[in-house]
């Protein structure tokens, strides 16, 4: 019943910070001279009236699933790593150099995969050695890696996977290597199951096995956790490597399952963004693999929706992001719920954090 | 390396010190009250904007004011959350970065510049002219504010209600501080001077908005709290290693025969990289407000 209970309250209180976040930045858009009911008509007709405009949702969802897993991961193990959005541009581009040789189908696809989760891991190792051994604060050793990696990648791009008759973008990925379009005309493909699928394994991972006992137990309480046995450092890493991978799998389906550039181009501008737009993510799904899905299609269709206002209401489409801010500065609040009943504070603490 | 090279150098280092130093000065009053901003990115960029818009608006001054204005009012939303209504800071600063990201970008674009916004000359804020050039009088408000907060926290009544409400809040309440004020009053002092910070990136040193110009200073300000150990003084250095480091990149990245030789790319990541060594180095050597980041709840 206590479950059931808190589970409920969770999707309330997202669904109330979503609302919060679509009141005030509506009133933003009102102060700027923009309609905002009409601006969210044309904007939530376009990313969830029809097929095509849905799929676009989905298609932006696929890798805000992925990056948004790498933050819930560690939230849930107690540690605040933003650390996705560089991990994931190593990923993209670790995705695009397994189309420097050639492979058969579906091999070359896993290989190119295989790839981009190990440049991912590869990235978040030395943060996570940080923390477990020096205490180094991952907020900041990650935001650092970030800031490296962007600038390695603006590296790659132009010099190492350069394509020799573009110098503006990388190679083009191979057609074996790339996710077969799932819907005819947009820009969805079968990469949407893959982040799917990696949601429900760590669903999976978290809920039903020792590992992810530990992760969680580590999270909630640590001196506790510590005397039960568990070793601090390991889970430390395992969380890193973790989430490194989800975050370079996020970069991969950007590069081999996003039509029709299948290619990273110089600036990063098609993927800059997505790993913090996964933390907003994961905050809206409350750090629940199952409850990110659905955050991350709402966010996705936000997007997509944007995309649409911006060319036929004028309005820039970076007002989505402004949104997420509101949300998540609502969802800092612990007892959201409370507005309804009069703002009263509890006094009393239920667990939780102190 | 000629005596020029030594005076350029040293006038560049000064101007990166300036965000750095600001932002982290400001953020050691906030820490020692008990709260964790990792929202200054965010402030950075949002006061960098804003203080452009008021200075066009009404020249330099008011673009000042509009910067410092907007980190107050954002501290003052940071301080309401997690002060009184015990939010979860990490989450706040997050959700602020967010914010700030988003509403950049969108209002550049409404400007109708979306990737560089150019601040007018004669809005800027004018240099003072020496003989080996020119140097933003804000460098010296900078050089000036960390001695500032030192004495205000160990010299003054106010500041030594700070210091009680970071350390044992407790206690404070029981002598009869009122600590989620001090703490909401310490915050918004720190964001402010953060606003202060991005104005000056806009209206004095950059001359320009752009979405990436926060460029992980606010991080970088983090980080040279965690180096300053909390005292305000050493901001100061830890301003100046990183001012130097950043203006070293730009200026290695124009030296002729090094532009070959070295990618633009590596040299960019020098900054981030020392931040990261030296914060390492430092690490276990310093010693935390036993609340920091800790809501506090009367019994």
């Amino acid at each position: 019943m206590k479950r059931v209970y808190d589970t409920l309250r969770s999707v309330a209180e997202s669904i109330l910070a979503a609302i919060i976040g679509l009141v005030v930045a509506g009133l933003i858009l009102k102060a700027w001279g923009y309609s905002p009911i009409s601006a969210y008509i044309a904007l939530f007709e376009a990313s969830f009236k029809d097929l095509y405009g849905f799929s676009g949702a989905l298609a932006n969802a696929t890798p805000l699933i992925l990056t948004a897993l790498t933050f819930a991961v560690a939230a849930r193990a107690g540690l605040f790593n933003i650390g996705a959005e560089g991990q994931m541009y190593l990923g993209a581009l670790a995705a695009v150099a397994a189309s420097l040789f050639r492979l058969p189908p579906v091999l070359h696809l896993l290989v190119a995969l295989a790839f981009a989760g190990a440049a991912g891991a590869l990235w978040a190792l030395v943060p996570s050695g940080l923390r477990a051994t020096r205490g180094v604060s991952e907020v900041i050793s990650t935001i650092m890696f970030n800031w490296i990696s962007r600038f390695l990648a603006f590296w790659l791009v132009a010099n190492v996977l350069v394509d020799p008759y573009r110098a503006e973008k990388t190679i083009t990925v191979l057609p074996p290597s790339r996710f077969p379009t799932l819907v005819r005309g947009t820009d969805l493909s079968y990469a949407i199951f893959l982040a799917v699928a990696v949601a429900l394994l760590v669903y999976f991972l978290l809920r039903y096995t020792v590992t992810g006992y530990e992760m969680r137990a580590a999270g909630a309480n640590p001196d506790a956790a510590r005397y039960g046995g568990v070793r601090s450092a390991k889970v430390i890493v395992l969380v890193f490597l973790l989430g490194g991978i989800t975050a370079g799998l996020a970069g991969a389906t950007q590069s081999l399952g996003r039509p029709p550039s299948y290619a990273v181009f110089s600036g990063l501008p098609k993927i800059s963004n997505l790993g913090f737009d996964g933390i907003g993510v994961a905050m809206i799904g409350r750090n629940h693999p199952l409850g990110i899905i659905f955050a991350a299609i709402f966010y996705g269709g936000l997007q997509s929706g944007a995309r649409v206002m911006q060319l036929f209401a004028g309005i820039p489409l970076e007002m989505v992001r402004m949104v997420q801010g509101v949300i998540v500065l609502a969802l800092a609040l612990p007892e959201l719920l409370r507005i309804f009943r009069g703002f009263r504070r509890r006094r009393v603490e239920l667990g939780g954090e102190r | 390396m000629t005596l020029d090279h030594f005076w350029s150098i040293l006038f560049l280092s000064l101007h990166a010190m300036v965000p750095i130093t600001l932002t982290a000065a400001g953020e050691v009053v906030g820490e020692r009250a008990g709260l964790f901003n990792i929202g200054l990115e965010g402030i950075l960029l949002l006061s960098a904007f804003t203080g452009a818009l008021g200075a066009e608006a009404g020249g330099w001054p008011l673009g000042l004011l509009v910067g410092i204005g907007t980190g107050a009012v954002v501290g003052l939303f940071f301080g309401l959350i997690n002060a009184y209504w015990k939010g979860n800071q990490l989450i706040t600063g997050v959700g602020i970065n967010l914010f700030a990201l988003g509403f950049v970008a969108f209002g550049l674009r409404a400007l109708g510049t979306p990737a560089f916004h150019d601040v007018p000359r004669d809005v800027r804020l004018p240099a003072i002219q020496t003989p080996v050039g020119g140097l933003s009088p804000i460098v010296f408000l900078a050089l000036v504010m960390p001695f500032a907060i030192h004495w205000f926290l160990n010299r003054t009544r106010a500041g030594l209600w700070v210091r009680a409400v970071g350390e044992n809040p407790e206690a404070a309440d029981v002598a009869g501080v009122p600590v989620e004020l001090v703490r909401l009053l310490a915050t918004t002092f720190g964001a402010a001077l953060a606003g202060l910070a991005g104005a000056y990136m806009s209206i004095s040193w950059m001359g320009a908005v752009t979405k990436e110009m926060a460029a992980g200073r606010g991080f970088i300000a983090l980080a040279t709290v965690v180096f300053s150990g909390l005292r305000p003084i050493l901001t100061l250095a830890g301003g100046f290693i990183f001012g130097f480091f950043d203006s070293l990149a730009t200026w290695i990245a124009n030296i002729p025969g090094v532009k070959e030789a070295i990618p633009w790319q590596f040299v960019s990541m020098i900054p981030y990289i020392v931040t990261l060594l030296v914060v390492t180095g430092v690490i276990g050597r310093v010693r935390f407000p036993k609340a920091l980041g800790v809501p506090y709840r009367r019994e």
